[in-house]
C-alpha cells in the first residue's frame, strides 16, 4: 500500500492540542460547548467558545476497541441495547471517566444539540443537561421529506436568532456579528477544499481511500470556521494532487472501486482496508464524509447566518430517501465505481433504516449492493467471519462481471 | 484430470472427487472445533475410500466458513461461486438459486452463463437458517427427517409471528400449552421460515426457474411452502 499521507501527523497535532485547550479552557477564560456533529458550530467559534464533539470521542473510543465494554456499561445502567452507541459510550465516560483521552472529555458549560441528524440526540443531551446542570440550546430542523419550505425557512431562522440570545445570556458578551462574517467564511472555505480533497478521488488510481477520509474528516466536523483548517486541507489537498500527477494509488493496483455507505465501522477500520485491498479494491468514496460538503451550495458566503438554517436542515440525515439514494447515484458515476457497500449500522437508525428502499431505488444502476451488519463502535455486534464471507462473495462476483 | 471439492460449513464438511464430468466419490464429516483437522480428516478418509493417492488429483479448491484453514488447496472460493458453479454443472437452466444453510441463508441470482449476477445472505440472526429448523424441531420433539413430513399433514397451520428464533421458540412452546396440534405448529413454524426466506428472493428480483440446494433441499415441507410464497416450482438436487 502507498505510505501513509504526510499530513497525517499534523492533523493529529492539531487535534491534540485542541483537546489540550478544551480541557484548560476555565484557565484560558474560555468556555466550552458540546455540540451534535451536524450543529451550528460557526457562532460558537466567532463567540470564541471552544465546540467539543462527544460523537467525534465517540469514534475514538470506537477506534480504540473501548465501545462493546462502555456500551455494556451503560446497559447496566438501564439503557436499552438498542439505544446508538455513541449515546451510551457518552454516558459511560461522563461517569467513569473511561476514555482514550486522560480524563475524558471537558466538562461542558453548555450543550447545543440539533436533531437534523437523529432523535436520540434529543435525548442524549436532556440526559447530559441534567447531570452537568448545564443551559441546553436545541437547533430543531424539520425533516426534508420532498422539498424545504418557506415557512420550514421562517421556523429555522427564527432560531438562529434564539441560538444567538442563547449564547450572549450564557457567555454575558455581545454577539460579534463582524467576526461571524469572517468565520462563516472561513467555514465555506473549509467545506470547498474538503469537497475538493474528496474529489481527487476521482482519478484512476485514487489517491486516498473512504478510510482516510474517515481520519481526515476530523477537523471540518469540528473546528470548521477556524484558520487552522483552511490550512491544513490546502496542504492535504496538494498532497494528494501530488499523487495524483505521480499516479500513485492508495491502494496497490487498484483494479476495483466501492462506495461505501454510513459511518465507518471504527473498530475495524485497519481490518476491512486490507481486506478490501487484497481484492485490489479500493473504497474511493462515502456518503458520511461526503455530508459535511454536501450543503455548500445553500449557504449564501455574505449572510452565513441567515442561510445556514436551510443549509444544516438539507443534510443528508434529514431528507428523505429519494434523495438519498439520489445522491448515491450522483456518487457512483461521479466517482465510477463498481459496487455499493452498505453498512447496516446497529447504532444509527436515521442512516440504516432505508438502506433496502436505496437498494430498490438503485436499480436501474444495475450494480451489486454489499450489506455488512455492524455497528460503528460496539464491537458484540459484529461477526468477522461473516463480514469477510460477504466480502469476499462480493468481490467475487464484481470480478465475474467485469470478465 | 481428477478434481477436489472440499466444503468446510459451520457443521458438517463435505468433500466430492470428479474425474472430469462424473462423480468418483463423496464424504461427509462433522467439523467439530477445529474446521483444519476436520479438513485433514476428511482429505484422508477421502482418499482411502476412492483407493487414490493426493498426486493423483489435479486441482483442489475449498470452500465455507473454514475455506482459508485448508492449506493443501490451490484455491479458497466462497460458497456463493461454489452454489452457482454446482447448479450450473447439474441443472443449466435454473436461475435463481435457494440454499438454507447450518448458519447461512442466500439467494443467488445466475446470469445465462452460469456466473453469480447478484447474491443476498440472511443478516446476522439465526432465524432464517437451518438453525432455526434444527432448534425448532428439537421444541416440537420430532427428528429433522420427519419434521417437513409433519408439516404437509396440516390443514390449519398456526400462526408464528417472530422473525427471531429465541422469540419463536417460547411462541411455540405457548402454543402447545394451548393446545394446538404439532402438525398445524408445525407448519406454522415451516412458513415462517419460508415467508422470511421468500422476502430475500424478491428483494433480489426472482428469476424463474428456481432451485434449492443445500441439506434443507430435503425438508419437503419447506420446498412446499416456499413454492406457494413465491407462487413457483422449486427443482432441487439430490445433492
Ligand atoms: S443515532 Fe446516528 S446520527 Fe444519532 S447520534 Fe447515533 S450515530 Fe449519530
Amino acid at each position: 500500500m502507498a505510505e501513509r499521507l504526510k499530513a497525517t501527523r499534523k492533523m493529529k497535532s492539531i487535534m491534540k492540542w485542541y483537546y489540550i485547550e478544551a480541557k484548560y479552557a476555565r484557565y484560558i477564560g474560555k468556555k466550552v460547548a458540546w455540540i451534535t456533529s451536524g450543529g451550528p458550530v460557526e457562532p460558537l467559534i466567532a463567540m470564541n467558545i471552544i465546540p467539543v464533539y462527544p460523537e467525534n470521542h465517540g469514534a475514538m473510543i470506537g477506534a480504540s476497541k473501548m465501545g462493546g465494554r462502555m456500551s455494556e456499561f451503560a446497559e447496566g445502567l438501564g439503557y436499552s441495547s438498542d439505544v446508538c452507541s455513541y449515546t451510551k459510550n457518552d454516558i459511560t465516560s461522563s461517569i467513569t471517566k473511561e476514555s482514550p483521552i486522560k480524563g475524558g472529555l471537558p466538562e461542558p458549560d453548555m450543550l447545543i444539540c440539533s436533531n437534523n441528524i437523529c432523535g436520540t440526540v434529543l435525548k442524549w443531551y436532556e440526559i447530559q443537561a441534567r447531570r452537568f446542570n448545564v443551559p441546553l440550546f436545541i437547533y430543531d430542523t424539520p425533516f426534508v421529506h420532498t422539498e424545504f419550505t418557506d415557512e420550514a425557512r421562517g421556523y429555522v431562522n427564527e432560531q438562529t436568532k434564539e441560538y444567538i440570545k442563547f449564547l450572549e445570556k450564557h457567555t454575558g458578551k455581545k454577539f460579534n456579528y463582524k467576526k461571524m462574517q469572517k468565520v462563516g467564511k472561513l467555514s465555506l472555505e473549509a467545506m470547498r477544499l474538503w469537497k475538493n480533497v474528496l474529489e481527487t478521488a476521482e482519478h484512476k488510481p485514487s489517491p486516498m481511500t473512504a478510510f482516510d477520509a474517515f481520519f481526515h474528516l476530523a477537523l471540518i466536523v469540528t473546528l470548521r470556521g477556524k484558520k487552522v483548517v483552511v490550512k491544513y486541507y490546502r496542504e492535504l489537498l496538494k498532497e494528494l494532487e501530488e499523487r495524483n500527477r505521480n499516479n500513485i494509488g492508495a491502494v496497490d493496483n487498484e483494479k476495483y472501486r466501492l462506495l461505501w455507505d454510513n459511518l465507518p465501522i471504527w473498530f475495524r477500520m485497519r481490518w476491512l482496508s486490507e481486506k478490501f485491498a487484497s481484492h485490489q479494491a479500493a473504497l474511493v468514496a462515502d456518503t458520511y464524509t461526503q455530508a459535511w460538503c454536501g450543503v455548500i451550495d445553500y449557504i449564501d458566503e455574505n449572510d452565513f447566518l441567515g442561510s445556514m438554517g436551510e443549509a444544516y436542515t438539507r443534510i443528508h440525515l434529514n431528507v428523505g430517501v429519494d434523495q438519498m439514494a439520489d445522491a448515491i447515484k450522483r456518487f457512483i458515476k461521479q466517482y465510477d465505481v463498481d459496487g455499493l457497500v452498505m453498512h447496516s449500522n446497529r447504532s444509527c437508525k436515521p442512516y440504516s433504516f432505508g438502506q433496502y428502499d436505496i437498494q430498490n431505488l438503485l436499480q436501474d444502476e444495475d450494480i451489486p449492493v454489499l450489506m455488512i451488519e455492524a455497528d460503528m463502535t460496539d464491537e458484540r455486534k459484529f461477526s468477522e467471519s461473516q463480514a469477510e464471507a460477504r466480502i469476499d462473495a462480493f468481490m467475487e462476483v464484481i470480478k465475474q462481471r467485469r470478465k | 484430470m481428477i478434481s477436489l471439492g472440499i466444503d468446510i460449513g459451520s457443521l458438517t464438511a463435505k468433500a466430492v472427487l470428479l474425474e472430469e464430468n462424473n462423480i468418483l466419490e463423496k464424504h461427509l464429516i462433522p467439523v467439530g472445533y477445529n474446521s483444519k483437522k476436520a479438513g485433514d480428516k476428511l482429505f484422508d478418509e477421502l482418499l482411502q475410500k476412492a483407493g487414490i493417492r493426493q498426486e493423483d488429483i489435479g486441482k483442489i479448491i475449498s470452500t465455507g466458513y473454514g475455506r482459508n484453514s485448508i492449506d493443501f488447496a490451490d484455491r479458497a472460493v466462497t460458497e456463493i461461486i461454489c452454489h452457482g458453479k454446482g447448479i450450473y454443472f447439474q441443472m443449466p437452466h435454473i436461475r435463481t438459486i435457494i440454499d438454507i444453510g447450518g448458519q447461512d441463508s442466500k439467494v443467488i441470482v445466475l446470469d445465462k452463463n452460469g456466473n453469480v449476477a447478484n447474491f443476498v445472505m440472511n443478516d446476522k440472526c439465526a432465524a432464517g437458517t437451518g438453525r432455526f429448523l434444527d432448534v425448532m424441531a428439537r421444541a416440537m420433539e420430532t427428528e429433522i427427517h420427519e419434521f417437513g413430513l409433519l408439516a404437509l399433514q396440516s390443514k390449519n397451520p398456526s400462526k408464528i409471528s417472530s422473525v427471531c428464533t429465541v422469540f419463536a421458540e417460547s411462541e411455540i412452546i405457548s402454543l402447545v400449552a394451548k393446545g394446538e396440534n404439532r402438525e398445524d405448529i408445525t407448519s406454522g413454524i415451516h412458513l415462517s421460515i419460508a415467508r422470511r426466506i421468500a422476502s430475500m428472493v424478491k428483494r433480489l428480483g426472482m428469476i424463474p426457474p428456481v432451485a434449492m440446494s443445500g441439506g434443507v433441499a430435503l425438508n419437503v415441507g419447506l420446498v412446499d411452502a416456499l413454492e406457494n410464497i413465491l407462487e413457483t416450482k422449486i427443482e432441487t438436487t439430490p445433492f
